[in-house]
This record gives structure tokens, C-alpha cells and sequence, in this order.
């Protein structure tokens, strides 16, 4: 377990949005099999740092699978071939001695590069801003137990709430769409009483702005869920649809009971 | 310089209350003409931004990240603790005040923490409302667990990512008012400066971190929530970002820093396993609930854990502690591991870990109940580790996590630098010697909840703050002098990554004023760090240049801001000769090895005043008061 592996590095780079990148190939031994795939970055870093060249720019920052910060494709695929798990829980382990390990950004229109492998994911935020939340000002709440929340709602929309806005699916996706990450936000507000007024305004301005900013369409073949590094179930991109059905044949400002979440 | 606290007069249940009706009011119409800066976005920054820009004032919000809802908050686990009483287990807002200021070593502002503990139970309503889903019985309403330091359970959570969904919460509530425009967000732009005018703060220096360009920003009133300094120590739980860059660069301005010694070293976190680390993950404390720590009862005993009979174990904290048991505050379970393995009962390849066994609370309860409360921590530590929990105990041993000292506040959350306010781990104000898990979070909250929107419109009220623009020369004085610092890393064209630096600062700081610390020690670690930083500033390569996204040139000067600072964190260590909650001074101490605090001599909040690199900081004193929590030894047993 502790013998030490080698690897052949293939790094995109690209000056900035406007430039045409090209990959750089490093090569990297005595790597211990417990060093994370994102410290081994960072040693090719210090090498290209101690030789006087720039370092590979790439984000991180909780480096571990929370914040939704790193976002590298690896040998194709969006955070590595682990199911359920980010690029900087990845470790070296993973790899076979002397494998060639390709690192690329996220490729999508809607996130442009702006460096080497980091990109601009700032759509995301648009689209939670047009509608990913309840509109409730600080100080008027009732008290957290007056609404019950049947047990298994909750838990579906904590299923959809553990989304960390990576940007996986959209990377995954042939078409860039964004359906999963709406999805998420839709699903999760939607299971809960609190999130019922809003319901069919929520899903028809997120999916509005979804578009706007130039994310694909669905064409249902899950690689987003194969990709999400926190497991998020493409259900929740049906009862997106179904949501948005309803919203569009009803109209968004519709009075609605509270008929349950669903 | 006298430090006024400003706590209101009257009881202590009063206090806040009170408080509230004798401030000034902001009219409404007159809100949108007072435009507030807020640095940072974490749950403490978000909120106060959703809730200041709610009440109409015209907020400007600033995170280095690329989005908010990145901030370092999304990390935490275990949950948030309120005063609901709920389990109807004998909880109200004086015992969580009465746990607080004792779990804090008797070193925080009753007063300050007595409205904590009354705010806790509106900010679980609050999250309920923005949709946060908590977790809940088959009832339909909340579940409670327990943490720390307290023997009722009062702990909200969301599966093991309550940070996270409260960050969300407040995060959709901040994009809620950019999209109503009351809110003008500025991503990827880091604070490298605060901009002082005619003595009050008027404004910050932001460098852009995409274009290079520095930025200058004016505004009423300054709010900063830009976190910890835990990764002085390089090795953390804390991301690989948090930096102590915006509270440094506000000090360097005459912002009071307070008691930077006392930080917390959290006793569950995934042991050291070599140089090559860039951080440490935490393992939540709420596994404390269902885990029990032990180690082998004889120094050597290499035998694998299931192999190990029940009679040969040493449950340490249950057998020290058992009242608390396993559910000890944090500073004591910590103090407790290093202990034992200091003797040679730690396990592992390094020695430096106890186990932390679920195997009993899998029997009890089955392993569907253990996975559906804790089992996204399990699939993390399967996941760096290679090990299966379910099935070996986990190792654990202590890792910096915390930092309860920062800039220092009156009550109305303000430093002594007028219009600059620091909330949530940035600020110095309820946590004392030693944080209660699962109430960073509470903090956080209620400072830009609920705090903040009051105290910062009884400042815009009572003062005059005249028109000022950005050119005026303190503006322009603030980013040359960010702007000289910068083309200074980059001109020394050394053949060292700003990293190498870092490791070796962490190490003095884990080595001579970690979990325990003594004069000898502090000594040689105050020779230490100028040496270091004198390196540093010689042989540091900064590659490329200012103009465009340089994340080596980020690093640097986070990096450069923790060789000044690391040297006040140990001076304070050295100077507080006594122990009290994470701050261990070994020649104060009391059984087996209990803190023992000096009462007549450090009964204060220690406030640095900087005076220069290099040069000696003063000391300035507030001296803490104890109407309603009697002064005594804390005992756990």
C-alpha cells in the first residue's frame, strides 16, 4: 500500500477566455497512494513554481466534497470515475502506476474559462437568484414545529437540498443542460409546505433563466446523475417537468392550497 | 485606551430587550441613502446582507469566491444549537446561556452571550421558514441530538451537512435580494484593506482577482465576516481558502485584535497520515452521540481493535467523565487523547489516534439508523481513509478547527474603529476560551439575523457621516500602500512556493502552542516566526503577474499575512500565564492535567493594539464581570 506511483500528467491550459488552450504534460513520481488527487496538483505546482513557470490555475476550497468548489474533468469524466464523490476526495490510490491522467475543465457554453481549468460558473447563482427561494423576510417566522412536515418529504427534499452547485451535471451533460441543478432547487422547495406559494412561479422563472443563459435542453440520458458527485436522482428532473407543466397550462400566480407536497 | 464594551444596564434577561427599544431607528425612506459594505458570505456575512438589504438599506456584498454560496459555513456538520426545549428535557435560554459561558471557561461577556442564547430559538424558525430541511420524526416535527458540553439535547440538524443547508438558506435569501436589486453582489474580489476617513471606516480596497485590478469601494459602514484564522496552523480542517487577510489588514488599520491564543483543537478529526496533507477533515462531534473512545489499556498493543476484549479497553472519557461522558466539551475530549497517546496507548501506524467505535451503537440500533444520521461522515472517512467504519472503529486525534479570538466588538458587534462591525468567527465576542459544538453556527446566525440589522442602524442614526468619494486620499493611500505590498511578492523572484513557507509556520504553531503550551516553548516559537517571515520575504517565488487571475500571488499574500499574525497569536499565548478552555498553559494546571485558570490575573479579554511588523503589540485589558454565572473551577466529572 505504501509504494510510491508515477504518473504522466496532461494539464489544459489556456491564458484566458479569448485564447486557444493546448494541454502540458508533466510527469510526476513518488506519489504516496493516500496523497488526494488535488494535493498531487499541488506538488506539480510547486515543481512548475520552483522551476519559475505559472502554476496550473484550478479552484478548490473545502477539500472535502461540500463546497462545490473544485470542478475538474479527469480522463473525461466530471470529478473522476468514483461514483459519488468530488474531484478532492479523489485519491491517488484510484490511478494504476503509471497511468496518464488528462485534467480538463468544464466544457460548457454557459461556463466560459477564464484560466487554465478554472471556469465562470456565475449562471448557477442567476438562476437560484430568478427564483431559488422562499420569500421570507428575517423576523416574521412562526414558530419551527406550528407546520408538520411529514418525515419522508423531508427527506426527499433534503435528497434534492445536498445538491452543492458544482456544476458536474452540466459538464456531463452531451446537450450542457441544467436540468438536474433546477431540478434540485424545484424539488427541494417543493416538498416542503414553506415552499408551496411559490411553487409554480419558482419553476417557471428558473427554468426561464436556465435557458436564457444558454444551458441545453434534456435529452434523458443521465449522465448528469452518473456524474453528481453527491448521488441526486434524475426524478427530480421529472417532477421539474411535471411542475412546469402544470405552471405553464395554469399560469404562474395561480392561488394554490396547500395540497401536499408531491 | 479604555475599552468600552457598551453592554446596556439592567438585568440580564433584559438587557438585550431593552436594548432594542432605546436605539435609534434609520426611517425607512432613509435606508436606501445608507449604502453598507459587507465582506465575506458565509452564514454570518450572507445573512446580514439578506437582512439589511431586506429592511431597504443599499448593500453591497464582497466574497473572494466565485460564488457565496461557496463560503467555508457549507463545511460544518453536526448542527445548530436553540433553546426550544423541545425534547422537554429541562433546556431554557439561561441554561444555554449557563452551558455557553461556562463550556467558554468563563472567558466570554455574559451579557453578549445571555442575547445569544435568547436569539438561538427565532433563527430555528427563520430556517424553517426559508425552507431549510431540518431533520424530523415520523410525527412530523423537529429532531434534536445532542453535542458537547451540554446534558440536553438541543441540537438542530440536517443529516451531517447542516452548514451547508443553512448556508443555502441564507445564500438564497441574499440571491433572493440581488435579483430585487437591493443587494449588488461583487464576486471573486478579495478585501486587501479597509480605508479610513477622519476616523471612521469608510470604505475598502478590493483587488478583482480575474482582472488584477484593484478596487476602491466607499460606503457608510463596513461589515466584515470573512471567518477564522485556523490555518496559521497550515494543517486545519478549515478550506484550503480561509485566510486571515481581511481581520490582519483591519487591524494593521487600529482594529483592536482580541485574545488570538484561544483556538479550538476538535477532538474528532481524521489523524495526520503524512507532509504531503493540505488540510485535515473533521469527523462531526454529533458521532459522539453513538461512538465510543477508547484505546488499548497497554502502551504497545498492537493488536487489531476487534481483537482487543472488552476488559483491555480504556474508555478514557466515560471513566474520567461520567456524567458528561464521550459528550465532554471539546478542549477537554481533545486535552484527554493527546494524554493517553502521550502515554503510548494511541493506535495506528503513527501512534497518534484513538478509536472512535460505533460497533455497540450498531448493535443497538441497527446499521439503517447509524447510516441515515451519520451516513454521509462515514462514506467521507470510508472515502479518505480506505477503511469501512461500519465495520472498524475509525481513528481520530485533534485537529485545529476553530478560532475563537478575532477582531475585537462592543455589544453592538463594532470594533473600536467606528463603522466597522465584524461578525461570526471573524470577531472575538461569545465563545470565551472554548466553543460549544454546534454553536458557530448560532453565532453566526444571530449576528446577521438578528443583530446586526439593529446595532448597525443605531450607528447610521447617531452619527453624522458626511459625503466622502473614492479619491479622497485616504482611498488612494489604501491601495497604493495594497498595491506596493503586492509588487513586493512578486519582485522577489525567489525559487520557493509561498507553501513551503506556510508548512513551516504551521509547524512551530502546532509544535510550541498547539494543545498544550508552555513558556519554553512559546519563547522559542516567537524566535521562530520573524525568521520564517524574514525568508519568506528573500527566497518566496510569485510567479507571473498582478495583472490577471494569479492564484500563486493570492496564496502569497494570505500566506505573508500569516507570518505577522502567527507571532501575536503566540505572544497572547505567552503573555495569558494561565490555562482556560483550548488555551492550555502546562505550568496551570490542576488533577490530571484540568485547566486551571488565574482568575485574579486574566479574568479580562486580551486586545492587541498593533504597533508594527515586528514590533511589540500593546496590551489593552477588558475586564470581564460575572453577575449571573458563579466563577468556578468547570467540572465535567
Amino acid at each position: 500500500m505504501n509504494q510510491k506511483l508515477s504518473f504522466l500528467l496532461r494539464l489544459w491550459r489556456q491564458k484566458d477566455g479569448n485564447s486557444q488552450g493546448k494541454f502540458q504534460e508533466i510527469r510526476m513520481k513518488d506519489i504516496p497512494p493516500d496523497m488526494s488527487f488535488l494535493e498531487m496538483l499541488d506538488e506539480a505546482n510547486n515543481d512548475l513554481i520552483r522551476k519559475g513557470e505559472e502554476p496550473v490555475a484550478f479552484e478548490s476550497d473545502c477539500r472535502e466534497g461540500i463546497c462545490g468548489t473544485c470542478s475538474l474533468v479527469v480522463n473525461g469524466l466530471p470529478h473522476g470515475s468514483d461514483p459519488g464523490t468530488t474531484v478532492c476526495q479523489l485519491f491517488m490510490r484510484r490511478f494504476n502506476d503509471g497511468a496518464t491522467i488528462t485534467v480538463e475543465p468544464w466544457r460548457a457554453k454557459a461556463f466560459p474559462v477564464i484560466k487554465d481549468l478554472v471556469t465562470d460558473r456565475s449562471a448557477f447563482d442567476q438562476i437560484i437568484s430568478a427564483g431559488g427561494f422562499v420569500s421570507v423576510n428575517t423576523g416574521g417566522a412562526p414558530d419551527a414545529n406550528a407546520t408538520a412536515i411529514r418525515k419522508c418529504d423531508a427527506d426527499t427534499a433534503m435528497d434534492a437540498a445536498a445538491c452543492i452547485g458544482c456544476g458536474a451535471c452540466v459538464a456531463a451533460c452531451p446537450n450542457a443542460s441544467a436540468m438536474l441543478f433546477v431540478s434540485a432547487k424545484v424539488s427541494h422547495l417543493g416538498h416542503l409546505p414553506q415552499g408551496q406559494p411559490e411553487r409554480e412561479r419558482r419553476v417557471v422563472r428558473m427554468v426561464q433563466k436556465m435557458d436564457e443563459l444558454g444551458f441545453g435542453n434534456c435529452s434523458n440520458r443521465y449522465e448528469c446523475e452518473a456524474a453528481c458527485p453527491k448521488e441526486i436522482s434524475v426524478e427530480h428532473i421529472a417532477r421539474m417537468n411535471r411542475d412546469y407543466g402544470f405552471a405553464s397550462l395554469l399560469g404562474t400566480e395561480r392561488e394554490r392550497g396547500n395540497s401536499g407536497a408531491g | 485606551m479604555i475599552l468600552d464594551s457598551k453592554i446596556p444596564p439592567g438585568s440580564i434577561e433584559n438587557k438585550w430587550t431593552d436594548y432594542k427599544f432605546q436605539m435609534k431607528l434609520v426611517n425607512p425612506a432613509n435606508k436606501r441613502k445608507h449604502k453598507i459594505i459587507v465582506v465575506g458570505t458565509g452564514l454570518a456575512g450572507a445573512s446580514a446582507a439578506a437582512s439589511l438589504a431586506e429592511l431597504g438599506y443599499n448593500v453591497h456584498s464582497f466574497t473572494f469566491h466565485d460564488s457565496p454560496r461557496r463560503a467555508h459555513s457549507i463545511a460544518a456538520q453536526g448542527g445548530i444549537n436553540a433553546a426550544k426545549n423541545y425534547p422537554n428535557d429541562g433546556d431554557s435560554v439561561h441554561r444555554l446561556f449557563y452551558d455557553t459561558v461556562k463550556g467558554g471557561d468563563f472567558r466570554a461577556r455574559e451579557a453578549n452571550v445571555h442575547r445569544l442564547a435568547e436569539i438561538s430559538t427565532q433563527i430555528i424558525d427563520h430556517c424553517v421558514a426559508q425552507g431549510v430541511p431540518f431533520a424530523r420524526e415520523y410525527g412530523g416535527l423537529l429532531d434534536n441530538r445532542s453535542f458537547g458540553g451540554a446534558q440536553v439535547s438541543r441540537t438542530f440538524y440536517a443529516r451531517g451537512q447542516t452548514g451547508q443547508q443553512l448556508l443555502l438558506g441564507a445564500y438564497q435569501s441574499l440571491m433572493r435580494q440581488v435579483g430585487l436589486g437591493a443587494v449588488k453582489l461583487h464576486t471573486r474580489r478579495e478585501m486587501l484593506d479597509v480605508v479610513v476617513v477622519d476616523g471612521q471606516t469608510r470604505g475598502i480596497i478590493v483587488r478583482n482577482l480575474v482582472t488584477g485590478e484593484l478596487e476602491r469601494h466607499e460606503a457608510d459602514a463596513v461589515v466584515l465576516a470573512t471567518g477564522g484564522y485556523g490555518r496559521v496552523f497550515y494543517l486545519s480542517t478549515n478550506a484550503v481558502g480561509c485566510n486571515v487577510t481581511a481581520t490582519w489588514r483591519a487591524h494593521k488599520r487600529g482594529a483592536l485584535f482580541a485574545n488570538p491564543c484561544f483556538t479550538q483543537i476538535h477532538p474528532t478529526c481524521i489523524p495526520v497520515t503524512g507532509d504531503h496533507q493540505s488540510k485535515l477533515t473533521l469527523m462531526s462531534e454529533s458521532l459522539r452521540n453513538d461512538g465510543r473512545v477508547w484505546v488499548p489499556k497497554t502502551a504497545g498493543d498492537k493488536r487489531s481493535p476487534e481483537k482487543i476484549p472488552e476488559s483491555e479497553r480504556f474508555y478514557f472519557l466515560e471513566e474520567k467523565y461520567p456524567s458528561f461522558g464521550n459528550l465532554v466539551p471539546r478542549d477537554v475530549a481533545s486535552r484527554n487523547a493527546k494524554q493517553v497517546c502521550d502515554q503510548g496507548l494511541g493506535v495506528g501506524e503513527t501512534g497518534l489516534a484513538v478509536y472512535l467505535d460505533f460497533s455497540d451503537a450498531i448493535k443497538r440500533l441497527g446499521k439503517d439508523k447509524i447510516a441515515e444520521k451519520y451516513g454521509n461522515l462515514f462514506q467521507m472517512y470510508d472515502k479518505i481513509t480506505d477503511e469501512n467504519p461500519y465495520q472498524v472503529p475509525m481513528r481520530i486525534y485533534p485537529a485545529v478547527h476553530y478560532t475563537m479570538g478575532g477582531l475585537w466588538v462592543d455589544y453592538n458587534l463594532m470594533s473600536n474603529l467606528p463603522g466597522l462591525h465584524v461578525l461570526g468567527e471573524a470577531n472575538f465576542s461569545d465563545h470565551g476560551a472554548n466553543r460549544l459544538g454546534a454553536s458557530a453556527l448560532m453565532q453566526g446566525l444571530a449576528d446577521g439575523y438578528f443583530i446586526i440589522p439593529h446595532t448597525i442602524g443605531h450607528y447610521l442614526a447617531s452619527n453624522k457621516i458626511p459625503k466622502v468619494t473614492t479619491d479622497h486620499p485616504a482611498f488612494v493611500d489604501a491601495e497604493n500602500s495594497v498595491k506596493a505590498r503586492q509588487d513586493k511578492l512578486l519582485a522577489v523572484k525567489g525559487n520557493k512556493p509561498a507553501m513551503e513557507f506556510h508548512r513551516q509556520l504551521g509547524k512551530v504553531m502546532w509544535d510550541y502552542c498547539g494543545m498544550a503550551r508552555n513558556e519554553a516553548g512559546l519563547k522559542i516559537a516567537l524566535d521562530e516566526i520573524p525568521k520564517i517571515r524574514e525568508a519568506f520575504w528573500k527566497e518566496v517565488s510569485v510567479t507571473g503577474s498582478g495583472q490577471d487571475l494569479n492564484m500563486a500571488l493570492e496564496e502569497a499574500g494570505r500566506i505573508a499575512d500569516f507570518l505577522e499574525f502567527g507571532e501575536l497569536l503566540v505572544l497572547d499565548a505567552y503573555t495569558r500565564r494561565e490555562s482556560c478552555g483550548g488555551h492550555f498553559r502546562e505550568e496551570s494546571q490542576v488533577g490530571e492535567g484540568e485547566a486551571l485558570r488565574d482568575d485574579n490575573n486574566f479574568c479580562h479579554v486580551a486586545a492587541w493594539e498593533f504597533k508594527g511588523v515586528g514590533q511589540k503589540s500593546e496590551l489593552h485589558k477588558e475586564p470581564l464581570a460575572f453577575d449571573n454565572v458563579h466563577l468556578t473551577q468547570r467540572s465535567y466529572k
